[in-house]
């Protein structure tokens, strides 16, 4: 029995001669495009978002009307689109070609960092704008009242609350962009599905090619939601129980978040 | 002002061709949805465990790999397909998987399993009663379904249901990576020939923020419509 399967297993894989160490250091590099681009537009987009966030509810239409006009936009608008005119737009910018950036920006992947920012910057402020508009009127009067200046309610109270209720739509929006930047790969740059591409193209072996990217995106969504869960549980001490409860009864396919 | 090089036509008939994949990918994503939602409801394991890894995989992995897999993978079986009809039966059909069918199935396979998750909020979200008052006055399920439960549900899924179409509108983008001619992919010859990327991605990006504007706008007569008699719990 397991010799069959062995055996069974043995010829799959000789016929299946794509994976190779060769095409494997080249997905390996595309899991280390993919990571970085991601990891940097969503650590960026975290950091340019928590004031945008806070400008965005601002008294005066002047601060408020501007953001809003960029998130309207940059969340009206494709990605791709996006992509588009800063990869194909930034040749334009006069005297680009001779200044220290053009090094910079002729390869792909500067451009699809600033894309995939600007666009998870958008998405992020909303949702961190709703998480903090939402917060209890009680908890900053409470504040107020313990005599802690503006500053301190937001850094001690107003945060920490909304950054609570927002998690499980940043979670969202992790995945989101980690799916989104398969886009790169449209403008040439080596990602998980550009390896995918060159593979494919190289050996018409769509099937295998495209599948196995698709497993790799699904092993990093994964775990992604096993981290985002667990800061959930550490931010949301209250609801432990409850979680693990829920977990026994459903499977974890309810668990991956819904579009934005 | 605007010049677009006499690409004006086309990028219009590009419009049209984005607007109608929406249109018929949403139609089957609603179908797909409703389908996985009874699925997951249904209580039997088998449904429950294929509807299950259907939308886990499907919202596992990004858009444009899973279109690229469909289109480039269901042009080779349909390639083996045909030779082996050629072999067997001497049959000699050339199958060619046409780049606007694979890009309407494929968007709404994967929005299929985003709207059966709305969906299996909504439906849960009934009230039983209100089946139960209609079964006892006699009508039949496929009766229940049209006139109780899915005007009742579309006002739980209107929200999801409004999300889920603004970003399968701007996921038709992606299908000018596939080879379809709309929109995007006009735009994107139009700015390598003339070597103006701003004016014409600049013109597409505000055709599809008038078509999110537009859309949101139906959607908000749409759920005026469905939530009427829910007036009070609206905030």
């Amino acid at each position: 029995m397991s010799d069959s399967l062995t055996s069974w297993l043995g010829s799959w894989l000789a016929e299946r001669a794509i994976f190779t160490p060769d095409t494997l250091a080249i997905y390996w590099q595309g899991i280390q495009t993919t990571l970085s681009l991601v990891a940097l537009s969503l650590l960026l987009g975290f950091v340019i978002s928590l004031p945008l966030s806070l400008a965005r509810g601002s008294r005066h239409a002047w601060v408020r009307r501007p953001i809003q006009a960029y998130t309207y936009v940059f969340r009206g608008t494709p990605l791709l689109v996006q992509l588009y005119l800063i990869y194909y737009g930034v040749v334009f910018i006069e005297d680009v070609q001779e200044s220290w950036l053009w090094p910079l920006v002729k390869e792909p992947f500067l451009p699809a960092l600033l894309a995939f920012t600007l666009n998870t910057v958008a998405y992020t402020t909303e949702i961190f704008h709703g998480a903090i508009t939402n917060t209890p009127r009680g908890e900053m009067e409470a504040a107020r009242a313990c005599g802690m200046s503006k500053p301190l309610i937001y850094r001690r109270i107003v945060f920490p609350s909304a950054f609570r209720r927002a998690l499980p739509a940043y979670g969202n929006e992790v995945i989101l962009t980690l799916h989104a930047s398969a886009i790169a790969s449209t403008v040439t740059l080596m990602d998980i599905t550009g390896a995918a591409q060159f593979i494919y193209a190289r050996y018409y072996a769509p099937f295998d090619a495209f599948i196995f990217a698709a497993l790799l995106y699904l092993a990093i969504t994964l775990s992604l939601l096993y981290a985002l869960r667990r800061l959930e549980s550490r931010f949301n001490p209250q609801l432990r129980g409850v979680r693990r409860q829920r977990r026994k009864v459903m499977f974890f396919g309810n668990a991956i978040p819904q579009k934005p | 002002m605007l010049n677009l090089h006499g690409y004006g036509a086309r990028l219009l008939e590009g419009a049209l061709v984005t607007v109608e994949l929406a249109a018929l990918s949403l139609v089957i994503a609603v179908v797909l949805g409703l389908i996985t939602a009874s699925a997951k409801l249904s209580g039997r394991r088998l449904p429950h465990l294929i509807a299950t890894l259907y939308t886990t995989v499907v919202r596992g992995v990004p858009d444009l790999v899973l279109m690229m897999l469909l289109f480039f993978g269901g042009q080779m079986l349909m390639n083996q397909l045909s030779d082996l009809l050629h072999a067997r039966f001497g049959l000699d059909i050339f199958i060619d998987i046409n780049a606007f069918v694979a890009g309407v199935v494929t968007i709404g396979v994967i929005f299929g399993a985003y709207m059966g998750e709305t969906f299996r909020g909504a439906i849960q979200a009934v009230d039983e009663g209100q089946l139960e008052a209609a079964s006892a006055c006699g009508m039949s399920r496929a009766l229940i379904f049209r006139r109780i439960r899915f005007p009742l549900m579309m006002r739980h899924a209107l929200p999801g249901l409004s999300n889920n179409w603004l970003v399968l509108l701007k996921t038709t983008a992606l299908v000018s990576v596939i080879g379809l001619s709309d929109m995007v992919r006009v735009a994107t010859q139009a700015s390598k020939a003339t070597l103006e990327p701003f004016t014409f991605m600049l013109f597409v990006g505000a055709v599809y923020l008038l078509l999110t504007s537009l859309s949101e706008q139906v959607f908000m007569h749409l759920s005026r419509k469905y939530n009427a008699g829910f007036t009070e719990e609206r905030s």
